[in-house]
């Protein structure tokens, strides 16, 4: 599977002021995406983890260090935040169509567009709430569609489903691998579980101790669509240990 | 709804009844306490005369003059305030040192300067509204939740869909909190305004009333500001009703 890449990393550093001398929370990060690949990056608190995805979204500049899309356009990006960041003035059709709005889609457009992102994440009956009547996976659907109706180049997930219970988090992953599949988007999601990255990414990358390194490079090759009972084969267990082992 | 509305009524009912007895067989002359039924004669004659719109007219213009000029000024200032913390810093001990003034106090001084036009009461409502709007501005914008903030970005969103799309619903709740405070201040305001010196309004029959002995009469005046004041609350609500639905 050699494709070249659609997004390459090199060296990115990222180093917060502060007063003894600089908060070091990213080193020389290099690494290539393939196009539609997902990679899941794995690590402890404070391994910069987030500050990776700021950086890649354009929210803040990196230290040092560079990356490149594509042919060097700037992408598009669709963001998925830990907490589900709805607005909790707009109803769930108001916030998924939010993106269309900025970049001035006549409205009947974007409400019918906002209409499939909703059958797409399975939210039919709920156009019209608010979000502090959904769940909590019902309100990460509503952040998954916002963050896929303009059809991002790249989409990127902070820890996503770190606030769900262990059930809804499971049907959640199932889900998000139906809805990739359907879209064929690159996505680089950040997570803190094993289990997680295995059930949905290409490639898992596991990042050291503040500052975050690549401690690890990962393929995940188990075959799709993979069922809830992947879990217990011995070649699950035998990634998952790994896995473990390089984040202890 | 209807319940409260009733027992409002009862207890306006009980409060006149109360008063007509005091009056009538407490033996009180009608210049200090006048009857329910004579001010109620007095207020419709006030009304036949043209005398009382006339008067409610003024009063009521310098109130909304005052207040719009003042929530304007404060809402714009508190906007660069909350966003500009080395001004803040550089200015509020002027802005705190103001409050520390009674506007009771300066009101003398600023129909000196602005002459005994309307123009001297509008400036005196503007100052005392401007306050609580300006304060609830600086809070309601300091808290928007940060994460709003990179959503918009990731999306490239421009200055003023930020301002529009997040900025302004999101501090909504708290400025209208400022402006609830300030509309009941902006009749305070007006009135103090024409206490000081008028040829016309609300203040100006209260003191007519005063010197002739129409007792009456003041407490017509003090009844319509009373309303005034009633009213502009209940329009604050009404804004409060209309764009602060998804809040409950
Ligand atoms: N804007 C910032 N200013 C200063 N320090 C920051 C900032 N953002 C993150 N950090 C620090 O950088 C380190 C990495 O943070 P983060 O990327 O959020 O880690 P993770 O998401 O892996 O938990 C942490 O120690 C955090 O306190
Ligand atoms: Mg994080």
């Amino acid at each position: 599977m050699i494709r070249t890449p659609i997004l390459t990393i090199r060296n990115l550093t990222a180093v917060f002021p502060n007063d003894n001398g600089g908060l070091h929370a990213l080193d020389a990060i290099t690494f290539d995406v393939r196009p539609r690949e997902f990679v899941c990056v794995l690590g402890p608190s404070g391994s910069g983890k987030t500050t990776l995805l700021r950086i890649l979204a354009g929210l803040i500049k990196p230290t040092s260090g560079s990356f490149t899309f594509g042919h060097g356009e700037q992408p598009s990006i669709g963001m998925v935040f830990q907490g589900s960041n709805l607005m909790p003035w707009r109803t769930v059709i108001e916030n998924i169509k939010l993106p269309l709005e900025i970049r001035s889609v006549p409205e009947q457009t974007a409400i019918a567009q906002a209409h499939e992102m909703i059958e797409l994440v399975g939210l039919q009956g709920f156009e019209d709430a608010l979000p502090h009547d959904l769940s909590g996976g019902m309100a990460q659907r509503v952040a998954i569609a916002r963050a896929l109706i303009h059809d991002p180049d790249l989409l990127l997930l902070d820890e996503p489903f770190a606030s769900l219970d262990a059930m809804t988090r499971e049907r959640m992953w199932t889900e998000l691998s139906r809805i990739w599949q359907m879209r064929q988007k690159t996505v680089i999601m950040v997570t803190h579980s094993i289990n997680e990255s295995l059930f949905l990414a290409d490639r898992v990358l596991v990042l050291t101790q503040r500052p975050g390194r690549i401690k690890m490079d990962m393929e995940v090759d188990i075959p799709r669509p993979r069922k809830d009972d992947i879990r217990y084969t011995l070649h699950f267990g035998k990634l998952a240990r790994q896995l473990r082992g390089a984040i202890m | 709804m209807t319940k409260r509305l009733i027992s409002i009524l009862l207890s306006v009912v009980a409060f006149l009844i109360g008063w007509h007895i005091f009056t009538r067989y407490g033996d009180i002359p009608e210049f200090i306490l006048p009857s329910p039924f004579s001010v109620w004669n007095r207020f419709l004659q006030a009304v036949g005369d043209g005398s009382l719109p006339y008067h409610t007219g003024i009063t009521l213009l310098e109130i909304v003059l005052g207040l719009l000029a003042g929530v304007l000024f404060a809402t714009v200032v508190g906007y660069i305030l909350a966003k500009s913390r080395t001004l803040e810093r550089l200015l509020s001990p002027y802005i705190v040192a103001s409050q520390a003034i009674p506007v009771v106090a300066i009101a003398p001084l600023l129909v000196i300067w602005f002459k005994d036009g309307i123009l001297s009461k509008v400036t005196i409502c503007a100052l005392i509204v401007f306050f609580p709007v300006l304060v609830n501005t600086i809070v309601g914008v300091r808290a928007v939740p940060i994460a709003l903030y990179d959503l918009m970005n990731s999306l490239h969103a421009t200055r003023a869909q930020i301002l529009w799309k997040v900025e302004v619903p999101a501090s909504l709740p708290i400025f209208l909190g400022g402006l609830r405070i300030g509309a009941t201040l902006s009749v305070i305001g007006a009135i103090v305004g024409e206490l000081v010196s008028a040829e016309q309004g609300l203040g100006f029959l209260l003191q007519l009333g005063d010197f002739q002995y129409d007792t009456a009469m003041v407490f017509v005046a003090v009844f319509t500001l009373i309303a005034l004041a009633l009213m502009l609350y209940g329009i604050v609500t009404l804004l409060e009703k209309r764009f602060l639905k998804w809040q409950n």
